[in-house]
This record gives C-alpha cells, structure tokens and sequence, in this order.
C-alpha cells in the first residue's frame, strides 16, 4: 500500500478501514542469503539498501524484541553532518543526504525536519576550534556559518547572554541540521524492507552463530536454527555478547547516556542547540516536549537507567543556558545502552570469519548515522569491500594506530 | 549509587573516578607483542551482568578500588583496595 495526501483522506471519509499491516510476521524460514541480527534502525536500514541497492531479497532481519526496541526508539534524535575528520566527515555527510531524500525514497513520513543546529561557544579558544570544524564542514560540502554573539541573539533570543560565568561568544550554526521521529525511521525502514520482501522475524533471539572452518554457516536462535552463508551483526549496546557467541572480543564497552523529556509545551525552541560549557543539548518534538540530554554517566552499564548525579548535571546546565525552561516539568527520563568505542567512532567491518560482518560502535551519535550505516553495512555484505565513505571504519584500527578519535580525548571507551 | 571505599566507608559516587574495567590490572610485559597491547587497551569482555573495574577515590582518600559490580542492576557486590590486589602494597 502507497501512502499518499490521497490516501489518508479516502480512509479518513470511509471509517480507516483500508489500512494494512505496514509488515508482514513470517515464520523464519530454514535459509536465507544473508540474516542480519539487530531489527533497530541501523540493522532495517542495511536491510533495506541491501534489498534495494544490490537486489539481495531472501534476507532476514532477527530481532530479540520487537522492531525498534533499542536506541531507535530512545535517542534524542538529532540529526546534523558537523564532523571534522576525513573518514567521519565524508560518512556523516553522506548520511545527512540520504536523510535529505529518506522521506520520497521509503514513501514515509519520519518527519525529518532540518530546523537548524547550533553549537555555542564560549571562549576565544572554542571559537577558534568551531571556526575550524566550520571550514571543513564547508570543504565537505555541507553547510556551517559561523555566528557572533548578536547574530546567536537573533536566533536565540532566550538564552542567558547576561551572564558572566559561561559567556556566549558566538556559535557554529548548521542550517540543515535537525531533527527527525525516531521510530517512524525504524518503521519506514522496517516497512521499505518488507515491501522488498525481506522477512522481518520479531521475538527471535539469537543465540549462537554456527562456524565451520573459518566460514559462517548461519545461527541457532530461539525460533529454530536458521542458515546463511552471510550474517551481520548490528546490535549496538549488545554487540560484546553476539560477537562472543563467534568466539570475539570487541572493542566496545557498553555505556549508559541518558536523556530527558519534559510536559508539552507550545512552541518555543525553534532549533536544535548544545551548551559547549558542561555538555547539554535541547530540542523541541513536534509533540512540544522538550528533548535533552548530556553526557554519559562515564561507567559500563546495561541498566537502560543512570543515576542521579548526571541528572543534576543536565539540569544544572540547561537552567544556566536557559532559565526560562526552569518551570517546565520533566515527564521522563531515559537510558540507552551505548556501544562505545575507544576512540569514539564506529566500526563497519569484515571478521577474520569469512561472511560475518560486524557494524557497532555507534557511541551515542547513532541515530544521524542511521541512512548511512545501513547503506555502507549492506554495501559490505553484498560486495565484500568497505563502501569509500566508511572505508576507515576498519575494525583492526586500535592495533594498526589509524584512530577516528574526533573529540581528540584518547583511547579510552567512557571519554568520548 | 554507592561505593563502599574500604578506608572511607559508604561514599557518592560523585566522588569517584570510573576508570575502566580490572582488565587494566594485566599489564603485558614491555616487549610483549603489539597484539597482546592492543588487546590490554581497547577488546574487552563488557559483559552484561556481574563484572569488576577500577575507580579512583578521586574526591576522597585517592586509592584505587577494584569494585565487583552488576551492570545490569547497578548493585555493587565487592568493593577491594587495588593495591593488595596487585601485590603492590608489599
């Protein structure tokens, strides 16, 4: 079924009666060409350019829950290409241009909405590092404007610009940096795979993944033991655990990131922005909450839940950016299990077992890498070689010294 | 959440510093293989489940403790000072 203006006003005037399944629930069948394990975003979407870009249509998607039910669905979901170092900036720009054309391509509203990213700064020193970020935007081919003081007024006229502590110098504004509905990505994705016919297999957890000499041979899941020649692991917080199962030890360490949504207000934060003094970011749903978040709680976590310390900090900081938020009740705080890797950046990788792929260490910037990752991950299973926008993506970096370290805070999993 | 610091007692854990997992505690010889490096900085088991790391009493009495803790639940289970861990104390 299309989905189209048309569409929804017949079904509107005839009681919705029309509407179908957006997905099938097929059993799992005894083999497939390829299996991907992980139905979140980055799983469905490699799913998806695996169908529609290389034709592969006998793949399944294996999923523990039900789609959707990990960090697609617990994100603050930002989207923005604002990236400094080759290797990240050519993914993340490529990302930002599927997301650009996601809505036409899937014939679903994920609601993407570029209503413009700032990133303030403080001191003459984070200016001098923005204008720097800024230009390679631009030699990227994306977009940054580098704003004063007064033109950050212009824009954001409810900050705190009074007080003497944190100034605001200026800010890094990436016009087509935004927002988008997370879940609708995963269920967009989720329906564009279906339709191709990929089979989407909800409440099958994997379980081990069948090796013989140095080959994949498909995995053991709770719904049945189920063949491929070719398997991806895509599974974010939990990839120690499914690589374990192929005998593998990660790079990752599992973090937990909160975030936080209060009542619905009216409109009145037009774009996205972060507080470069204490980490601190805010948008506004079209719902009217307000979405925010900060840092990390900095300890290995699978709790999905943080503690207080990191709220008080988020709070702190979001009240000296912006007091006029202070009266707004928080309706709900969060934690997503991130899959943090030592220098921040993520993996999209072959194994040393033939025909298992790994794509992990999404940190807490997965949710803009979503078009991307699916495209590059889809564009490894199906021809063996790393896609050029992820070709740095390697695995075997941390040994080789070829770090994507974008922060520049060291080798260390909890400081990026 | 808490830390037991054996020579503080029952502390915030603002006070700590989370340095990672005990993994730390096996340093490879200094002519090890790259490998074995590689593997000592960055591959870890990160299990979902019980697990022991290092923190640093940063805000306290500035000793390093192995805390045997459940990633899942949060609860800590163990809290021991690193230096007899590691036999350094004698």
């Amino acid at each position: 079924m299309r989905y189209s203006g048309f569409k929804v006003i017949t079904e509107g005037l005839f009681g919705n009666k029309g509407w179908k399944p957006a997905w099938r629930d097929p059993a799992p069948k005894a083999e497939y060409d390829a299996i991907i394990i992980g139905g979140g975003g980055h799983g469905l979407s490699t799913a998806y350019y695996l169908a529609k870009n290389h034709g592969l249509t006998n793949i399944a998607v294996l999923e523990k829950g039900y789609l959707g039910s990990g960090n697609i669905g617990r994100n603050t979901t930002i989207v923005r290409a604002n990236y400094i170092l080759p290797g990240n900036s050519e993914f993340y720009s490529h990302s930002m241009k599927l997301w650009e054309t996601l809505e036409t391509d899937l014939n679903y509203n994920v609601m993407h909405s570029q209503r413009g990213l700032i990133n303030l700064f403080h001191s003459d020193g984070q200016r001098d590092a923005f204008a720097r970020r800024g230009n390679s935007m631009i030699n990227q081919g994306d977009d940054a404007i580098l704003l004063d003081r007064e033109g950050v007024r212009e824009h954001l006229p409810y900050l705190d610009f009074e007080q003497t502590r944190f100034p605001i110098y200026g800010g890094l504004y990436h016009p087509r940096g935004g927002t988008a509905r997370h879940d609708a990505v995963a269920w967009g994705y989720a329906r564009g795979a279906d339709r191709r016919g990929v089979d989407l297999i909800q409440n099958c957890e994997v379980t081990g993944i069948d090796i013989e000499n140095g080959r994949v041979v498909g995995v053991q899941t709770t719904r049945g033991a189920i063949k491929a020649k070719k398997v991806g692991m895509v599974v974010a917080g939990r990839s120690s655990q499914v690589a374990a199962m192929a005998g593998m030890r990660l790079p990752i360490e599992s973090h937990v990131l909160q975030a936080f949504v209060t009542e619905g207000l009216k409109p009145v934060i037009d774009h996205v922005i972060s507080f470069g003094m204490g980490h601190f970011y805010i948008s506004q749903s079209d719902k009217g909450g307000l979405v925010f978040g900060g840092d990390l709680d900095f300890y290995s976590s699978y709790a999905a839940r943080g503690n207080l310390p990191m709220v008080e900090h988020v709070m702190e900081a979001g009240m000296t950016l912006m007091p006029m938020i202070g009266r707004a009740k928080v309706l709900r705080s969060w934690g997503g299990i991130m899959d943090m890797s030592p220098d921040g950046s993520p993996i999209i990788d072959k194994t040393h077992i033939d025909g298992l792929f790994v794509d992990c260490g999404w940190n807490y910037g997965g949710f803009k890498a979503v078009p991307a990752s699916g495209w590059c991950m889809a564009h490894l299973m199906a021809t063996g070689e790393s896609h050029p926008v992820a070709a740095r993506f390697k695995l075997n970096r941390f040994a080789t010294g070829h770090l994507l370290d974008e922060e520049g805070t060291g080798s260390q999993h909890n400081l990026h | 959440m808490r830390i037991t610091c054996p020579l503080c007692g029952p502390r915030d854990r603002r006070e700590f510093y989370y340095y990672g997992t005990d993994d730390y505690l096996n340093r490879p010889a200094t002519d090890a293989a790259p490998a074995a490096w590689d593997d000592y900085l960055h591959n870890r088991d990160n299990p979902a489940g019980v697990t022991r790391d290092l923190w640093y009493h940063d805000m306290g009495c500035a000793s390093w403790l192995a805390v045997t803790r459940n990633t899942v639940t949060h609860a800590i289970l163990k809290v021991e000072a690193v230096a007899p861990v590691k036999g350094a104390a004698q």
